[in-house]
Parts: C-alpha cells; sequence; structure tokens
C-alpha cells in the first residue's frame, strides 16, 4: 500500500511545473497521452511503397527505426536543401525576433514554448546548422547548432505534428518564413524512415487505391448520395439527379469525402446537389476521383502529387471541360500553390466559364478548377439564384475563414457574399481573428484523430474564444465554413469550449434558402428539423 | 473593520499578485508572453485568467464561492488548464495562491487589528471554491473523453439510422 503523506508533507506541495535543468535544446521531449496520434500501421506504407512499415508506438523507448536512420535523414535533409531555395532561405534568415511566436494557436493554447513557430522551426535548424554550416560545425551550441540525436528525431515527429500547416505565424513573419513549409519539410524527413501518424497514412493509402480518404468504394459513394436525395425529396418533394461517372459532361465535381459521409458534411452536400440540380448543370460525379481533399500533402510532396493527379486523369478519361471543386481546406491550397508545377498545365482541359452566367475564372486559368463558393457567389451576383434568406432566420451565423481558403488562396469575400444573401443574421468575428488572421481549427493537416484530443482543444481555444465573444455579443448559434476538415472537428470543438454553437458547411446555408422550381413549401431545413415559424404550415397540410 | 473591506481595497494588488502568481505555474519563456496586455483575441489565455481571477476574488469577498456562485469563473479557466500541461493538483492548485497573497499582503493590518479568526474565515472559503474547482476539473476531463466517443459516434450515426442499423431504445 502507498505510503500516506504526513500533512506537513501535503503543504509543501508546489504547483509549478518542475524545472529540466537545461536549456531546450537538452530538453528530452515527454510523449503525453491526448497530445500525439497513433503510428502508422504497416500496412497502409507497405500499400504506398513508403519506407519501414512496422508496428511501433511513438511513446515506446524503440522506434524500429533503420540502422542508418540518421544518414538517411541528413541525406534527405541535404536533398531538400538543395531542390527548395525557399527551405535553405528559411533555414537561413530567420532572425529570431519573436513576432510569431505569439501568433501559433498551439502556442497561446497550450502554453509549450516549443510551439512557438520560431522554436519549432529550431528543432530542424538546430540540425541543419551542425551539419550543413561552417560556424554549426565548427563552434557547435554556441552557433545554436546540435546533433542529431535520437531524442532530437523524437522531439521532431512530437512538434512537426502539433502544427497544422496553418500560415497564421508566416502572417506575421517579416520575412515571410512559412513554417508550414519547414513542417511539410520536416514530416517529409521523418516518412523518410517510416515516422508518420496512423491517421494520415491510412487515408492515403485509401485515396491511392480507392479514390477517398475515406476508402468509400463506388456504390458505398452512390448510395450515401441516394440517402441524401431522398431526402431532399422528402424536404423539398423534388427528386434531384445526379450522374456519376458519366463521359461528355460538361464540368467534373469534386468535393471531400468527409461530405459524402459525416454529418454536418453531408447537409453541405445537400446543398451542393440542390444546388447543381436548379441551375441545371451540365456536371458528373465520380466515384474514383472521389476526394478533393489530399491527405498524401501531410506525407511529402511526391504523395500529395500522386493524389492529385487521380483528379486530373479521370477529367481527362471522363473528358470534361473543367472542375468544379467542393468546400475544402487544404484542397485547395494544393490547387492553387502546388498542382501546377506537379501536374500542371492542364491544357486538355479549358479555361472555366461558367455556362450560367458567362463568367471566365481566370485564376483558374491554368488548374481548370473553381472553388464553389467562387462559383455560387457568381451566380448570386448575376442573380441567378431564388432565395429566401428568412428560412435561416432561426440562426445567428458567423464565419470561419479556414486557413487554407483564406491564407493560401485568398477567399475571404465569397463564402460572406453568400452568406449575407442567404441568412439574414450574419456577424463577422473579431479582426485579430478572422480573414488572412485566422486562427485555425487546431486540427488540420491530418491531425483530426481522436486519440491527440486534448492536442485539439488546445489548439483549437483561440479560434474557439473568438466564437465566444461574437455567441456573447450577438446570440450566434451557428458557425459557417468551407472546410471538410472544419465540419469534421468544430462541432467537438464547440462541445468543449462553446456550447450551444452548431457547425455547418456555407452550402447548406444555400440548400435552406434556395428557393426551387416546383417545390413544396418547405417545412424542413436540410437536417430535417422543423423551420421555426413554418410548424402550423406543416400541420395544415 | 471587516476583513472584507480590506480586501476590497486592496484588490487590485492582490488579484495582481494572485495573477503573477498563476502565471508562475507556465513554463518560463512563455510567461513574458502570458503578462504582455493584448486584446483578448490574441492572448485569450492570459485574458480568461485575469478576468476570471478578478471575478472569483469578488466571488471571495462577497461570500459566493460554490459553483453557483462563481461556477463561470472557475469553468472558464479551469476549462483552459485541464486540457493544459498541469497534473489535476497543478490545475486546480492556483487557487491556493490566493491564500499566500492575501497573508502576505494583510499580515499587517491582520495583526493590528486581529483578525485571525476572519482570516481563517476567508480560508476556508478559498477551500471551499477549491473543491468546486476540481469538480469542474473532473467535468472537464470527463468531457474530453466523451468528445471522443461522440466524435465517432457521430461520423457513422448518419450510414447506421440509413440502414436500419440503430435501434430505438424503448422506454
Amino acid at each position: 500500500m502507498a505510503k500516506l503523506p504526513k500533512p506537513e508533507e501535503l503543504s509543501k506541495i508546489d504547483y509549478k511545473p518542475p524545472r529540466t535543468g537545461c536549456t531546450w535544446r537538452e530538453t528530452p521531449v515527454q510523449f503525453k497521452e491526448g497530445m500525439y496520434c497513433f503510428g502508422s500501421r504497416p500496412k497502409y506504407l507497405e500499400e504506398v511503397g513508403f519506407p519501414n512499415p512496422r508496428e511501433w508506438k511513438p511513446n515506446e523507448e524503440d522506434w524500429k527505426l533503420p540502422e542508418n536512420w540518421k544518414d538517411i535523414i541528413l541525406d534527405g535533409l541535404k536533398e531538400r536543401l538543395e531542390k527548395y531555395r525557399s527551405f535553405r532561405l528559411f533555414m537561413d534568415i530567420c532572425v529570431r525576433c519573436g513576432a510569431c511566436a505569439d501568433k501559433c494557436h498551439f502556442f497561446i493554447g497550450s502554453g509549450d514554448p516549443k510551439n512557438m513557430p520560431v522554436l519549432r522551426a529550431e528543432l530542424i535548424r538546430s540540425v541543419y546548422r551542425k551539419y550543413f554550416t561552417p560556424a554549426g560545425k565548427i563552434f557547435g551550441q554556441w552557433a545554436g547548432a546540435r546533433e542529431l540525436t535520437y531524442d532530437v528525431l523524437k522531439e521532431w515527429w512530437y512538434y512537426f505534428y502539433q502544427c497544422t500547416e496553418c500560415r497564421r505565424c508566416s502572417v506575421f513573419c517579416p520575412y515571410g518564413i512559412d513554417q508550414a513549409e519547414i513542417t511539410m519539410i520536416g514530416r517529409e524527413l521523418l516518412n523518410l524512415i517510416g515516422c508518420n501518424t496512423d491517421w494520415i497514412a491510412g487515408p492515403v493509402a485509401n485515396c491511392y487505391r480507392k479514390g477517398n480518404h475515406l476508402g468509400l468504394e463506388p456504390h458505398a459513394i452512390v448510395s450515401n448520395l441516394e440517402y441524401m436525395i431522398d431526402d431532399i425529396e422528402e424536404i423539398t418533394g423534388i427528386r434531384v439527379e445526379p450522374s456519376f461517372n458519366r463521359k461528355g459532361a460538361e464540368i467534373l465535381f469534386v468535393t471531400p469525402s468527409g461530405d459524402l459521409f459525416g454529418d454536418p458534411g453531408t447537409y453541405t452536400c445537400m446543398g451542393y446537389l440542390m444546388l447543381l440540380h436548379e441551375i441545371g448543370l451540365d456536371y458528373t460525379w465520380s466515384t474514383y476521383a472521389s476526394e478533393g481533399g489530399n491527405f498524401g500533402f501531410f506525407t511529402s510532396m511526391e504523395m500529395a502529387k500522386r493524389l492529385n493527379y487521380k483528379i486530373y486523369a479521370e477529367a481527362k478519361r471522363l473528358g470534361v471541360k473543367w472542375i468544379l471543386g467542393g468546400e475544402c481546406g487544404h484542397m485547395w491550397r494544393v490547387v492553387h500553390q502546388f498542382m501546377d508545377t506537379w501536374n500542371g498545365p492542364a491544357d486538355f482541359l479549358e479555361e472555366p466559364v461558367s455556362p450560367i452566367t458567362g463568367t471566365k475564372f481566370e485564376n483558374a486559368k491554368t488548374t481548370k478548377m473553381v472553388h464553389i463558393a467562387e462559383f455560387t457567389a457568381d451566380l448570386i451576383k448575376n442573380g441567378k439564384l431564388k432565395l429566401d434568406p428568412s428560412r435561416n432566420d432561426h440562426l445567428k451565423v458567423t464565419f470561419h475563414d479556414s486557413c487554407n481558403t483564406s491564407r493560401g488562396m485568398g477567399i475571404l469575400e465569397e463564402p460572406r457574399y453568400i452568406i449575407k444573401h442567404v441568412c439574414n443574421n450574419f456577424y463577422d468575428m473579431s479582426k485579430n481573428a478572422s480573414r488572412e488572421k485566422t486562427f485555425c481549427c487546431g486540427s488540420g493537416s491530418g491531425l483530426n484523430a481522436g486519440e491527440n484530443m486534448e492536442l485539439r482543444m488546445r489548439g483549437g481555444f483561440p479560434r474557439a474564444n473568438a466564437v465566444k465573444e461574437v455567441k456573447e455579443q450577438h446570440g450566434v448559434n451557428m458557425l459557417a465554413n468551407i472546410c471538410a476538415i472544419d465540419r469534421a472537428v468544430l462541432p467537438t470543438l464547440m462541445d468543449y469550449w462553446v456550447p450551444g454553437v452548431s457547425v455547418c458547411g456555407t452550402h447548406e446555408l444555400v440548400g435552406n434558402a434556395l428557393v426551387m422550381k416546383g417545390e413544396k413549401k418547405r417545412t424542413m431545413d436540410l437536417r430535417l428539423e422543423t423551420l421555426p415559424g413554418m410548424e402550423d404550415s406543416e400541420e395544415e397540410e | 473593520m471587516y476583513i472584507e473591506e480590506l480586501l476590497k481595497e486592496k484588490k487590485r494588488v492582490i488579484v495582481q499578485k494572485w495573477f503573477d502568481l498563476t502565471i508562475e505555474t507556465y513554463p518560463e519563456a512563455t510567461r513574458n508572453f502570458l503578462k504582455t496586455p493584448a486584446e483578448q483575441s490574441a492572448n485569450p489565455v492570459a485574458e480568461t485568467i485575469h478576468s476570471a481571477l478578478q471575478g472569483l476574488f469578488n466571488g471571495i469577498i462577497n461570500r459566493e464561492t460554490t459553483e453557483t456562485g462563481v461556477g463561470s469563473y472557475l469553468d472558464n479557466v479551469i476549462r483552459i488548464r485541464a486540457i493544459q500541461d498541469f497534473t489535476p493538483a497543478q490545475a486546480v492548485g492556483f487557487i491556493f495562491g490566493l491564500k499566500d497573497v492575501i497573508r502576505e499582503e494583510l499580515r499587517s493590518d491582520i495583526r493590528r487589528h486581529g483578525m485571525y479568526e476572519d482570516l481563517m474565515g476567508v480560508e476556508s472559503r478559498i477551500d471551499r471554491m477549491a473543491a468546486a474547482a476540481f469538480d469542474i476539473y473532473m467535468q472537464c476531463r470527463e468531457k474530453i473523453y466523451d468528445l471522443r466517443a461522440n466524435e465517432v459516434r457521430n461520423w457513422t450515426y448518419r450510414i447506421l439510422k440509413h440502414s436500419n442499423m440503430l435501434k430505438e431504445h424503448e422506454v
């Protein structure tokens, strides 16, 4: 039996965390449950030909690394320093001014100094100095250099999977150092020796083999959409009839598979189905390129390129003119900033022109892929939609700018324009927490697993805090967004920090407000819940 | 003279020192950031803790130390500390820091006016507040596990429902 402490011993409890007695460079990382994801299972790595597939646990001493792991990492680092001039610059030019330090949602929420972007980058920069700079080679730690040891490697893994690659810090960096790219390279190096997470490796393998993260096979995709079509018919009296894998369609529609499967993404998906039916768009779904998201982006550039190519290969196979993409976050950063270098130009497709309004989407000239928020905003601007925003009157809506669409491609106005036309009550969050300064949901870049829930709650706190402000000021009860990961993770975040605020995709609000030709009187919203104020009419009918 | 009057007089100093003590529980490199005044949205942890400590201190003065009296302030601060790098004792232990600050700030006044019984009363209130804080801490920790379970259930709910694989509980 454990010895009971005496009262005088109890009174001496020190509530402060113990000092580790050394600098950050020597502090060994402690793997705290709730803060990290499970290690990837070997089958997922084998399926895509990734190195060192084996069973391993991050909190165990032995990570079962190849004997020459250090050489692999250092060679990989050298290769990337030569390949990416930006990466080399990011290693060299940081003056440690600290402008980024307090801008990271993980640092703000956790108080862990190694979540300061500058320090997270130092984890890799210190190793770079040791092996690749004369000063670091000669002066060692006096020049901020350190050996690459097993502990350092573990620290990389722990902290590079505590960065959501949201790029908020880079907005404030006077040199424009993109921490997301440092994290991406860090993860890429770790992948060279099989240090991944199961939550990322699984979707990558699924997407590679079956075309989507969830591993939904064609019949499952069709039947999931049919459930939604049934619900739409129940709500509107109209049966929408989308086509699948149809050659010769004008447009291929690709959305994150989260929209096909989990609530509230499915309601957003119902919004797409209703809108695209109503405007009579000649489009098709694909059950093969059935994923807009790209978890490959969280492993290596090469894997991201392989997954991205599937969308374009399918567009080519079906012979469509251009691609319309659903509400997603990192999907759009990949398309906007990387696709053209990897797989572009997609000159077998045509420059996107809206067949309804005639608007030419010049911003998508080379990628040939248009974001549905741009597409729908253009429809509204040209008066092509009949909308009844009062159907959303029970909602007081705010908008969460997804990191990738806001900072990654500048979609700031379009979703707000849409929301303001389909809702009567819209309240923006504070300037410090929206638009290009938006706070991440805390679960992006493949961190939306369950086992790292504490990490997610820490990282999401600044976002939740800003939502709480508008809830207290205006009674906001709905958090709209244009990202599938947001739709998957924000309900949980709200449940912990701001109960009473629901989460929806922007096109769910569109679907509610859309007045469809020949529809019956709406008594329910897309969630099959009674529309407040319409209960009587339901009884009358 | 009541001890509450002394506490009211020195409220600003006591709350500030209590805040500083609480911030001391964070790693050294983080404290400067937490002590720098900023907008609520830029430094939400520090701002939330600061306003919560003010509310809790008012609770001590007004003899409202249970969850009904100061629950929302306790919740605001404990909810944060429940998911940070603290043991349960560290997460709620900051409350006891108020005892140290009050003893230090009011030492000479208490001696002069012989207010030891009053002080014991205040300290008992602080103890009750700490007990209420631990309840909230446990609710937060349990919530974390609920969130994990609910997330998995919500992802599959729609599919199971449409596949008629969900059975309604008969009451």
